[in-house]
Order: structure tokens, then sequence, then C-alpha cells
């Protein structure tokens, strides 16, 4: 999916840079994104995604470098002249227009299109996001999640090439987000429409999306699918802002093709872990382990790498639990363990103070070098 | 009585009764009981004693004659018509001018922002007489603003039509002109209020939806703005409607605005309850804009 | 997607140019030499002169002043008691005739006003015997009631955007309800206490109709002098008075406005301060 989608370029964004004033909101952003898919740009407050949304919906000129939709160049096309619809944070809904003018309000601007095709064309919206019995409601009579549908059909009724959606669940509760998310995969699955999300929860950008890229100070520091991005980050900060994960200093002393052993200080042994091509023996790397990928045993276990360490504390979350541990070497990991097994406290893998192991395979250690 | 319960006493009930008495008293003596009067005098008669008016002994308790005149003597009809005309257009006018400058308000800089403000807030402060007088500098017939405004004319129209000087002072032109200039900040700075509070993403919204700058403001700005703008412009029309002081000093004595006239019946002809009911029935007639403005000022305050 | 949006700009440079020719011209033929007061005669600051050694302008001023400054202070006393009564307390046998009463006297013509206060003081002088004379009592007694209302406004507002539970946690904290007032809803409302009295004393220091109708012989106030005067025409002398008190308002509301604008900066910038500290 992703290499065709890059293939089929709908969207291509070409050094896309935009300073306000002397500060660099975007730097140099390349990226091309395949028709019918949803990409996601994750990042932090003030990482220049929604700058960079902004610039494809129109309202920011790029200070440097090239839009294309569709093999249309895009420089200079005001926002009411672009093929480009966005759902905003706010849902910005016209508060003195109802439901149903709001949704229609776009269709307006087709001369060409007869009143009652407008008509059916809202009707058809309205049932798309279920909302055919709010027709003649008001924005202020109808509740949050109703809004962002509102916001939906109104961006989705003039048929855009692009969809761009600004945090489209950050205003919603959590039960709703969940449903929300299937909800927004299955009307894009319905309509084809390519959509581009802004997020800054990772979780919604790994369930929503087709591909990922990931944003930081103005700059994309990975593009790839949510496994990629997840399974194999290319650098330390990526790696840290989707999931979370333990780092330590380490030291490549040798290659044993297919793993790299590493010395770990923190860790008071020596790991293998997978290789990569781009680092030498003798080059100081970081170690990533996610903790969901490391195994609590009371027992050494069999694994290529076994840890020694005591649980210095343990969380308890129902489906699973998050134990930290004080490793023999001086450090420190987060270890994840699902709850398999209904019982008694007894059923627990391990319990304060305990003396444990924890043992990973070579294949989820990750070597970075960034 | 106890120390104890009359402290209580104080907490519960003196302290409220005291907050809200005193402020109480004060308007219903100073001013809930002279407007009784004004409305008792308004059906009394007028007599030639001092105090000039009379109620009962040879006179009739209540004498509706007041009211008669001023329904049928042309004289108080056209000055109610013509301070209802004046205030409208110069409402008008106060719309015309103070939409686009507040407007304008909310989309230059912050800082810009607030400089232009205090420049709009800055005459409100300053005397309003004199403000009604600076006008009567620039309109009087030897000013050089008459005199700039005249050589224009001059040069514009045919010879037959030349004039020596634009006629501007003791007219109704002369009245709205300075009621629009004097009232201009009470147009600006409520419509300003309820503009600045609209979320900018609206207009960004209709503009993704396809809507040229124009027609965002057809759609989304004006629409959402009204409540401010009947706001403003009853701010401007009940104060204009029974303005004293620009009539007098700018406006043409042949056909007084409703405040000259009550004045002038009161001081010059001695008519108290002429005076009175004509004060009444200007009360009357601002009743209606009354209650729009403070449903829509409520509105303008409030969200949406 | 930055325009310039001409069109505002140009109605906005014609707007402020309508609100501020007229004054500047003002002051400019304040330095008229000329008698002729729309004639240009060349510079000469003699009106400014004769202005300062006229003694009925002095006392004029020193009687608005003195009007002013009392009518200020117990207006706002007023203003703002019934200010905090319409915020706190929604329910009391005769409310809405309150609400209308510190309503209806911003919107009352000052005309109906004036002529009323006027016959009601000349009866109570009949009845009662008092006011013998009208005057200063009569014309302060006349400024507290309108300007009180202005001053009940702002309080109202402000008293609205106050958090009620800084109120409830000193009750909660052992506070009676008068100390409650003194200790916490004044200090927070002070802004607003302040420029109902400031709102309060220009008010009082421009008014011209009410005051008109309220005074008697003897008192005449800055704005009757001027009143009087201007109503037989432009004098280079009262151009100069006006230029005065404009400079004057104007230099002391742009200091207020860049005190405040100063204020508030300053604590921005302390919030910032302490958010970052937090971090």
């Amino acid at each position: 999916m992703a290499e065709g989608a890059a293939q089929d370029a709908f969207l291509r964004i070409e050094g896309v840079s935009k300073s306000f004033g002397s500060f660099q909101a975007v730097r140099d952003v390349s990226l091309t994104v395949g028709k019918g898919e949803i990409f996601s740009l994750l990042g932090g407050s003030g990482c220049g995604k929604t700058t960079l949304l902004r610039m494809l919906a129109g309202f920011e000129e790029p200070s440097a470098g090239r839009i294309f939709l569709d093999g249309r160049d895009m420089a200079g096309v005001p926002p009411w002249e672009r093929p480009v619809h966005m759902m905003f944070q706010s849902y910005a809904i016209f508060p003195h227009m109802t439901v149903e003018e709001n949704v229609g309000y776009g269709l307006k601007h087709d001369k060409g299109m007869s009143k009652a095709d407008r008509a059916n064309r809202v009707a058809e919206m309205l049932e798309l996001v279920q909302l055919t019995p709010f027709a003649q409601r008001k924005p202020h009579q109808i509740s949050g999640g109703q809004r962002q549908r509102v916001a939906l059909a109104r961006a989705l009724a003039r048929q855009p090439k692009l969809l761009l959606l600004d945090e489209p669940l950050a205003a919603l509760d959590k039960k709703l987000r969940e449903q929300t998310q299937f909800e927004l995969m299955s009307i894009q699955a319905r309509t084809g429409v390519t959509f581009i999300v802004v997020t800054h929860d990772q979780e919604e950008a790994m369930t929503l999306s087709d591909r990922i890229a990931v944003m930081d100070k103005g700059e994309v520091r990975q593009v790839g699918s949510p496994t990629e991005v997840y399974e194999f980050p290319n650098s330390r900060f990526v790696a840290g802002f989707i999931g979370s994960i333990n780092t330590f200093e380490a030291t490549v002393i040798a290659r044993e093709s297919p793993h790299l052993r590493l010395s770990v200080p923190a860790l008071g042994t020596e790991v293998l872990a997978r290789d990569v091509a781009a680092v030498a023996v003798g080059q100081a790397v970081t170690l990533a382990i996610r903790p969901e990928k490391l195994r609590i045993s009371r027992e050494r276990p069999e694994a290529a790498n076994a840890l020694a360490g005591t649980v210095r504390d343990l969380a308890y979350f129902g489906k699973d639990s998050l134990y930290r541990l004080d490793l023999a070497g001086g450090g420190m990991v987060q270890a994840h363990a699902v709850n398999a097994r209904r019982g008694d406290e007894g059923a627990r893998v391990a319990d304060w103070d305990d003396a444990v192991f924890v043992g990973f395979d070579p294949a989820s250690a990750l070597v970075l070098v960034t | 009585m106890t120390r104890a319960t009359l402290q209580r006493w104080l907490d519960d009930k003196g302290w409220p009764a005291f907050l809200i008495g005193l402020p109480y008293l004060w308007l219903v003596v100073f001013f809930l009981l002279p407007f009784l009067v004004v409305v008792v005098m308004s059906v009394a008669t007028k007599t030639t004693t001092a105090p000039p008016f009379s109620l009962g002994g040879e006179h009739p308790w209540i004498s509706l004659d007041t009211y008669a005149r001023i329904l049928t003597d042309g004289l108080y009809l056209r000055a109610f018509l013509t301070s209802l005309v004046n205030a409208a257009i110069a409402t008008f006018f106060c719309l015309l001018i103070g939409y686009p400058v507040a407007l304008g308000l909310t989309r230059v800089s912050h800082s810009w922002r607030n400089i232009l403000l205090m420049l709009v807030i800055l005459p409100f402060w300053t005397s309003f007489l004199l403000r009604v007088y600076a006008w009567m500098g620039l309109m009087g017939k030897t000013s050089w603003f008459n005199v700039m405004l005249t050589d224009a004319w001059n040069f514009l129209v045919p010879i037959d039509w030349a004039v020596r000087s634009i006629p501007m002072m003791h007219s109704n032109f002369a009245v709205i002109l300075v009621m629009v200039y004097t009232y201009l900040p009470f147009m600006i700075l409520p419509l300003y209020a309820s503009l600045e509070r609209l979320d900018p993403t609206l207009d960004e919204a209709a503009m993704d939806l396809g809507s040229r700058p124009a027609r965002v403001f057809l759609d989304v700005t004006l629409p959402q703005s009204i409540p401010g703008i009947i706001a403003g412009g009853m701010l401007v029309f009940i104060p204009a409607a029974g303005e004293l002081v620009i009539p007098t000093l700018v406006g043409d004595a042949g056909s007084p605005m409703i405040g000259r006239l009550i004045s002038d019946e009161f001081s010059q002809a001695k008519d108290w309850p002429m005076a009175a009911a004509i004060a009444v029935a200007l009360l009357v007639l601002m009743v209606g804009p009354t209650m729009i403005y403070s449903r829509y000022q409520a509105k303008a305050e409030g969200s949406t | 997607m930055k325009r310039r949006p001409t069109f505002l700009i140009s109605v906005m440079i014609f707007g402020f140019a309508f609100f501020y020719i007229p004054i500047l011209s003002m002051i400019v033929y304040s330095f008229n030499a000329s008698r002729l007061a729309t004639v240009w005669g060349g510079f000469s600051t003699k009106w400014y002169v004769a202005l300062f050694t006229n003694d009925k302008v002095i006392d004029a001023l020193i009687l608005s002043l003195k009007i002013a400054l009392v009518s200020a202070t117990i207006s706002t006393i007023l203003g703002t008691m019934s200010g905090i009564v319409l915020a706190r307390y929604t329910k009391f046998r005769g409310r809405t005739l309150f609400s209308g009463l510190v309503t209806a006297p911003l919107i009352m013509p000052e005309v109906i006003t004036g002529i009323s206060l006027l016959i009601f003081f000349i009866l109570l002088g009949n009845w009662i015997g008092w006011p013998a004379s009208r005057g200063f009592t009569t014309i302060t007694l006349a400024h507290i009631t309108f300007s009180a209302v202005f001053v009940t406004t702002i309080v109202h507002a402000r008293m609205l955007q106050a958090d009620r539970a800084i109120e409830e946690a000193a009750m909660d904290l052992g506070s009676r309800p008068w100390q409650v007032m003194f200790d916490i809803t004044l200090p927070v409302i002070s802004p607003a206490i302040l420029s109902g009295w400031l709102l309060a004393f220009t008010i009082s220091l421009d008014d011209v109709v009410i005051t008109a109708f309220t005074t008697g012989p003897g008192s005449t106030t800055l704005p009757l002098l001027i009143w009087s005067k201007v109503k037989l025409g432009v004098t280079p002398d009262i151009n100069a008075l006006a230029t005065l008190m404009v400079v004057t308002v104007g230099l002391g509301v742009v200091a207020a406005g860049i005190i405040m604008n100063r204020a508030e900066k300053r604590r921005q910038a302390e919030e910032r301060l302490a958010f970052q500290r937090n971090d």
C-alpha cells in the first residue's frame, strides 16, 4: 500500500518551507500522497503540521517550494478556488445557519447545479453522517459529536479532491473518539476522498492512517505506515514520540550477522540487537526496546538477551500491568505484561521487591544512530 | 435582643437591606419621583400663578388638552417628525461609516488596534459641547472648510450655479452632520465588540467552501453582526431623537426638534404642562426602540 | 492569504480624518491673532493669556471641578452598591423596578431628566422649603443621580465576570457578608470602580443640559459658561479654552492607556514566567 501510494502521487509537496518573520514554521518538507489514502501529519504543538495543512487549504502561501494537486500547481490559487476542503478543529459551524444550510453552503457556489440536485446532495450527505433527523436544528441545539459530523458532511458535500482534517477528534470525549475513528474510516472508504489528518495523538494517527509523517520543529522526521514508524523508528525522536520506549547508551562491539553485539553499561551486560547497515563497530549508538517486547519471568529465560533485576514499582491497568525494574547494571527499564489470567494477587508475574529476569529477542532490540 | 441575634440579623437582613435600600431610595427620590411629577404635570392646566400650573380647584383634575394639542397642532407633529427623521438619517450614516471602521479595527494588527481604539474613544472623553462647537467653526461661511467646499462646488458646476458660500449652519444638514460626528463612537464601539467576538475560522471555513471575500462578508460576517448593528443603531437613535444641544447650536430655528421644543415650552412659553406632555409623548415613542435595544444588547453581549 | 483590505483602510482613514479634522482645526485657530474666529490673522497666544486672566472662567472651572469631585465620589459609592446588588441579589421584592431604575436614566433624553428635576426641586422648595435656591447642591444631586447609573453598568459588568467562588471561599473561612465585601469583592473589582469614578467625573465635568436646568443664579459651571458664549457664535477665546480641555483630557487618556497597557504586559510576562517555571 505504502509503495503503491507513493508512485501514484496525487498530492505532491516539493521542498515547501514557511516562515513567519524570523520564525521558520515549516522547513523544506517534501511528501507525496496517493489518491484515496488517509495520510496523517503527526507531531506536538508547534511542529508545523497545522501550518502545512493551512498551506494545502490555501490560507497560507509557502515561502519556498511548490504544491501540486492532481498535477496542478496550487501556487497563487486562493482557498475558494481550491478543490480542497477542510474540517476545522473547532468545526467552524456557522452559528446562524441550520444544519442543512451549513452542509449545503459550499454547493451554493456551483452555478451549474440545480436546486433539486443541491437538495438531493445535502440529503445524501446528511444520510452519510446520520444527521437526517437534525437537518433543521441550529448548531447550538446539537451535541459535540453531531457538530463534528456536520463539519465533515459540509466539507465532503462538494466532493473535494482532498479533505483536510485538523485534529478531527480532539474535541470529543474518549468513548466517542473511538467510535468516531471507525466512522471516519468507513466514510473515507465509501467516498474514496483523500484524507490529510493533522493530529498530535499518536494512537489516533495509528488507527486512522494508511501512512504517517512524523513532524518535529517544522521538519518531517519519518514517513511510513503505522507499523513502520512504530516498529522501525529511524530516530530516537520518532521512537520516543510514538509509544513509550526504553533507551540506553550503547557501543557496538561486534557484528555477528544477522545481529550486532552491543555493550550497554546501564544494563550491566552485553546485548544482541538487530543489525543495522549504517553502523560501524566501535560506534556509539542508542539501544531502544519497547516495554511490551520485554518478558518478565521468575527464572532466567532461554532468550538471547536476559537481564536480572528487582521490581521497584508496578501499576495495574486492568488489561495489563506496567513494571519498573531496577537492573543489576544500575539502569532501569519499563516492561508491560498482559494480565491474561483473571485471578487474585497471586496471579501476578511478580510483586514489589521480587527478584526477576527480563528477556527479549534481538529482533525487538532497535539500534538508533540519531 | 441579644448581641448574637442582632449580629445575625445584620448579616442576614441588615446588610443586604442597606446595600439594596440606599441606591434604591436615592433613585426613587431623585429619578422616579421627579419623573412621576412630570407625568402628573402633563395633565395639569397652565396658569399665570407661580408655579405656573394648577390641578383641581376651578380647573379639572385631569386635563388632556396638552395631548390633544400635540396630536392636532402641526408644529408639534412636525417637530416629532423632524426629530425622528434626523435621528434615523444620522443613525444610517453612523452605520455607513462606523461599520467599515469597526470591521477594519478587527483586521489590523494588535498594536495598531489598541492605538486606533484609543483614537475612537478619545473624542468621547473630550467635551461633547466642544465637539459640536468644533463643527460650528468649520461650517461658518468664512471658515477654510466652507471656502474649500465652495471653491470645489464653483469649479464643478456651471457658472450660473456658483455660490459665495455654502449655507451649512442652521439647517437639518448641520444637525445630522454634527450628530453623526458626536455619536459615531457609540456606533463603532458596540459594532467592534460584536465583530471582534466572531470566530475568524468561520471566515476561513466559508472561503474554504468556495466563497470569495465579499461573499464571506455577506454570508458569514454580516448576519452574525446584526445584534451589534441594532445595539449600536439604538444607542445612536435614542439620544439623537431627544437631542437638545445640537439643534440649538447648529439647527434651523424654523423647524425645531423635540428636545428644543420641550425646552422652549418650558423656559420661554412657561407652559409646564405642555413641556411635560411632549416629554411624555417622546418617552412613549422611545419605548419601542429601547426594548429592541435591550433585547439585542443582551444578545450582542452574550454568546450567540 | 493575507490581502490588504484596501477598502476598509480607506474608510478608516476617512473616519479618523472626520473625527480629528474639526478638533485640529479648532486647535490651530486658537492661535489665531484675528478677532474674527474663522479668518486666519497670524499667530498669537493672546487668547490663552485672556483666558487665564478671566476670573469668570477660573471661577466656573473651580465650581465644575468641585461638583465633579463630590458627585463622582458619591455616585461611585451608590453605583458600586447597586452594581453589586444587580449581580449578587437576584431575588428581592422590587428587583424589576430596581433594574428599571438603574437603566432608565441611561436612555432618558437629558432634556426630560433636566426638566423633571427642575420641576421637582421647585415644587419641593415650595412645599418643604428645601432647596431654598438652586445651585451647587441641586446640580450635584442631579449629577450624582445620572452618573451613578453609568457606574452601576460598569461595576455590574465586572461583577458578572468575577468568580463567585472566591467570595464563597471567604465566607467559608468565616467572613461575614460585609467583611467579604470589603476584603474580597471591592478589591477584586477595584479597577472597574476606578474607571466608574473617572467616567462619573468626566460626565459631570461635561454636562450642560441637566446642569442648565438644575442651576440657579450665580452658579455657572464651565460648560454653562461655554454654552452661553457658544450660543452667540464662534469666538477665539473658546477655541483656546477648548484646546486646553481637549489637550488635557487627551493627555490623561493617553497616559492612562499607556499605564494600563504596561500593567497588562507585565502581568502577561509574569504569567509566562510562572508558567515556564512550572514546566
